[in-house]
C-alpha cells in the first residue's frame, strides 16, 4: 500500500511539473482493494484492469520502473510508452490493461476465462472495473454469459461512490451493486474497501469457489477515492468534509496499526519501509528520465503482428 | 457448391484441424446458422465448439478477443453487419487497438464472419454494407469474399493470420453456385485479383457488386468494349498495386460500390488511382455506389438502390464515349 500510495503522490508532483502528460487517475484512497484482492490470486490467474489502474499493476508485481518509464511514455515503459497512465499491460504476468472504455474489459475477462475453461487451465479472471461501469450494458451482458457458461471468472467492483462527478445514488437505480448479481444467479458480497483483510479474505474464499467450478462470483469493495477523479477534476460535486470524513478510514494507518498491535511493525520498521519505497521511487524516476523515447520510424509498428505468415495460393 | 456450403466446408475443416478453433454466435448451433453455413456442425463437433450466444454482440465478440488473447481461435458470427454496430466498442478500441497500445504484447487472432449487403428486401437494417467503415480502422484487415472458392479459402487463410480478420459474406451470394476445390488450401489474403482481362478499361468491384460488374463486362463485350474486372478482396490493407497496374494498362476505370457514395470505400480506391495513375488516364474515374438512402424495402426501390449492371455498363459506354 505504501509503494502504491508514494508511486502515486511522485506521479501527481511529476504531473504538475509537466513530466507526465494525458489523463492521470488516481487510486489514492483505494489501496486496500488492489493490495487485498492481488495478494489473494496466483500467478496464473488472469487481470483485467480499467484506467485507474496504478495500484492493480503494482500490486500484480508489474516492476516500478516499467510502470513510471510509461507514464514517461518512454521506450522503456511497460508498453514501449505506447499507452501512458490508463495503459498498463504486462501479458508475462497476465496483466490484461489498463482499458480505458468504461466496461469495456468485462468482455474481454469472459473470453480470457472462456480460454481458460476451455483448455482446462485451473486458473481465474480478475475482472476489476467502477462502480460507473455498472451501468453499461457490457456489465450485464458480461454477468448473463460469464454465469450461463459458469466460466471462472471474478468481477470486481471499486465502488468508490462517484462515476466522476456523479454519486452513485445518481447513476444506478438500484445503488446496492452486490445486489445485481441476484439477477444472474451469481453469489455475491459486499466488502470494507478500506480494510486490507477483509477484501483479501474475501477474494480468497470467492477465489476459491470459482476454482472448484462454482462459477462467476461478484464482489463489491466500498471504498473512496481521497483525490480528485484526474488531476483535471475542480471537484464541484462533493465536499471537503465528506472527503475528510472518509480520510479518518484511510486503510494506509489502519493497517499499519493492525501491524504494530501484532508486534510485527514499529516506527523504526516503518521508517525504514519509507526509506526503501523512496529509493524505489527515486530510481525508477532516474532511469525513466534517462530512458530513449521510441524512435520515430517505430510509429506504425505493432499495428499488425509483423511476421504473418504469406499464404501464396490464389482462389 | 454454393458460398454457403464452402463457409460450411472451411468451417468443418478447421474446427476439424485446429483443437483451439471453436465457433461462436448467435444461433450457430441448434439453429445451424442464420444463413444455415454452420448446420449439422453443432452434431459433428458438440456444443462446447459451436456455442450458441445470447443476444449481446459486444460481449460475445469481445470474449472472442478475451479467448483469442488467451490462446483459442475464435471464429465469431455476428448475423449481420448491422448488428455488428453493438459490438462496434470491442472492434475498435480493443481488437484492433490492443497489440499497439500494448508495444506488441498482445495479439488477437480473432477471425469475425459477418453477413453484408442488401439485394433481399429485408429494409434498412438488416441490408447494409459497412465493410468499407471497417476498412477505416487499423488493425485489423477487412476481406470481402465474392465466389464460393474465396468463401472457403480466405476463412481458411483468416484462420492464419495473428491479427484479427473480418469477413464480410455478401448475403445475397450463399446461394451462388460455383466450381470449389475441397483440397484446394488457404486462398491469398494479401491480393486484389483480376477476374476478367481486358482492354478498354477497368471496372474495380468487390463483395456482390463484383457478379455485377462481370455481368456487365459480358454486356460490354457484345458491343466490342472490351472490360476488365479487378476484384478487390481485401479493402485493408489494400493492395493498390494490382488495382493501380490495371487501370495503367486500361487507362479508364470506374469503382463499382454497394455501399453509399458519400465518404465510401469506392472514394478511396478513386482518390488513391488518382494520386497513383492519373497521367495514364483517358477519362475521369468514375464511381457507380448505393444511392444516398436506407435502404428501401419494395424490389423496384431496392434495386433501383443498388448498382446493376446494367448501370455499370451504361456508366462504362459513357465513359468510352458511346451513348445510347
Ligand atoms: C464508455 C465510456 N464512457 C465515458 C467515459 C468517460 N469517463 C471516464 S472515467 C468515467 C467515470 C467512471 O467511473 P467508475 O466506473 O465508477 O470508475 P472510477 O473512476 O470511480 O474508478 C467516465 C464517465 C469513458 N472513459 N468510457
Amino acid at each position: 500500500m505504501l509503494r502504491i500510495r508514494r508511486f502515486e503522490e511522485k506521479a501527481a508532483e511529476l504531473y504538475t511539473q509537466g513530466k507526465i502528460r494525458g489523463f492521470l487517475h488516481l487510486c489514492i484512497g483505494e489501496e486496500a482493494v488492489s493490495v487485498g484482492t492481488l495478494a489473494a490470486l496466483s500467478a496464473s490467474d488472469n487481470v483485467v484492469s480499467t484506467y485507474r489502474e496504478h495500484g492493480h499493476a503494482l500490486a500484480r508485481g508489474v516492476p516500478m520502473a516499467a510502470l513510471m518509464a510509461e507514464l514517461f511514455g518512454k521506450v522503456t515503459g511497460c508498453c514501449r510508452g505506447r499507452g501512458g497512465s490508463m495503459h498498463f499491460f504486462d501479458v508475462g504476468r497476465r496483466f490484461y490493461g489498463g482499458n480505458a472504455i468504461v466496461g469495456g474489459g468485462l468482455p474481454l475477462a469472459v473470453g480470457l476465462a472462456l480460454a481458460d475453461q476451455m483448455q482446462q487451465r485451473a486458473a481465474i479472471t480478475l475482472c476489476l472495473f467502477g462502480d460507473g461501469a455498472v451501468a453499461e450494458g457490457e456489465f450485464h451482458e458480461a454477468m448473463n454469459l460469464a454465469a450461463l457458461w459458469r466460466l471462472p471468472v471474478l468481477f470486481l467492483c471499486e465502488n468508490n461512490l462517484y462515476a466522476m462527478g456523479t454519486h452513485v445514488a445518481r447513476h444506478q437505480a438500484q445503488p446496492d451493486i452486490a445486489r445485481k448479481a441476484d439477477g444472474y444467479g451469481v453469489p455475491a458480497e459486499a466488502v470494507n474497501g478500506m480494510d486490507l483483510h477483509a477484501v483479501e479474505t474475501a477474494v480468497a474464499a470467492h477465489g476459491a469457489a470459482i476454482r472448484n467450478g462454482g462459477g462467476p462470483r461478484l464482489i463489491e469493495a466500498r471504498t473512496y477515492r481521497f483525490r480528485a477523479h484526474s488531476m483535471y477534476d475542480p471537484e464541484l460535486y462533493r465536499t471537503k468534509a465528506e472527503v475528510e470524513q472518509w480520510k479518518l478510514r484511510d486503510p494506509l494507518p489502519a493497517f499499519a496499526a493492525t501491524l504494530r498491535s501484532a508486534g510485527r511493525l514499529d516506527d523504526a520498521g516503518f521508517a525504514a519501509l519509507e526509506t526503501e519505497v523512496a529509493a524505489e521511487i527515486a530510481a525508477a524516476v532516474a532511469a525513466a528520465e534517462a530512458a530513449a523515447w521510441e524512435p520515430l520510424d517505430g510509429l506504425v509498428r505493432d499495428v499488425y503482428t509483423a511476421d504473418a505468415p504469406e499464404t501464396t495460393s490464389c482462389a | 457448391m454454393t458460398y454457403r456450403e464452402a463457409v460450411r466446408s472451411a468451417l468443418r475443416e478447421i474446427l476439424r484441424t485446429d483443437a483451439r478453433a471453436f465457433l461462436m454466435g448467435e444461433d450457430v448451433g441448434a439453429y445451424g446458422g442464420s444463413f444455415a453455413c454452420s448446420k449439422g456442425l453443432l452434431e459433428e463437433f458438440g456444443p462446447e465448439r459451436v456455442r450458441d450466444t445470447p443476444l449481446a454482440e459486444s460481449t460475445f465478440l469481445g470474449a472472442g478477443i478475451g479467448a483469442a488473447m488467451g490462446g483459442m481461435r475464435p471464429i465469431v458470427e455476428i448475423m449481420t453487419v448491422n448488428f455488428s454496430l453493438l459490438a462496434l466498442d470491442q472492434i475498435v478500441n480493443n481488437a484492433a487497438t490492443l497489440r499497439h497500445m500494448s508495444g506488441g504484447q498482445i495479439s488477437v487472432p480473432l477471425v469475425v464472419r459477418m453477413a453484408t449487403g442488401g439485394g433481399r428486401q429485408l429494409a434498412a437494417q438488416h441490408s447494409h454494407s459497412l465493410e468499407g467503415w471497417y476498412a477505416h480502422v487499423p488493425g485489423i484487415r477487412v476481406a470481402v469474399p465474392a465466389t464460393p472458392a474465396d468463401a472457403r479459402g480466405m476463412l481458411l487463410a483468416a484462420m492464419r493470420e495473428p491479427d484479427p480478420v473480418f469477413l464480410f459474406e455478401p448475403a445475397v451470394l450463399y446461394p451462388v453456385e460455383d466450381e470449389v476445390d475441397e483440397a484446394a488450401g488457404p486462398a491469398d489474403l494479401r491480393h486484389a485479383l483480376v477476374r476478367r482481362a481486358g482492354r478498354d478499361l477497368t471496372l474495380v468491384a468487390f463483395g456482390a457488386a463484383l457478379p455485377k460488374a462481370l455481368a456487365a463486362a459480358d454486356a460490354l463485350a457484345r458491343e466490342d468494349v472490351s472490360a476488365e474486372v479487378v476484384d478487390v478482396r481485401v479493402l485493408r490493407p489494400l493492395d493498390l498495386p494490382t488495382i493501380a497496374a490495371s487501370v495503367a494498362r486500361t487507362r479508364r476505370a470506374i469503382v463499382v460500390d454497394e455501399a453509399w457514395r458519400t465518404g465510401g470505400f469506392a472514394a478511396e480506391i478513386a482518390a488513391s488511382l488518382a494520386e497513383q495513375v492519373f497521367y495514364d488516364l483517358d477519362a475521369p474515374i468514375g464511381r457507380i455506389c448505393g444511392a444516398e438512402v436506407p435502404l428501401p424495402y419494395p424490389k423496384h426501390l431496392e434495386d433501383a438502390a443498388l448498382p446493376q449492371a446494367a448501370t455499370i455498363a451504361a456508366a462504362a459506354r459513357a465513359l468510352m464515349g458511346r451513348h445510347g
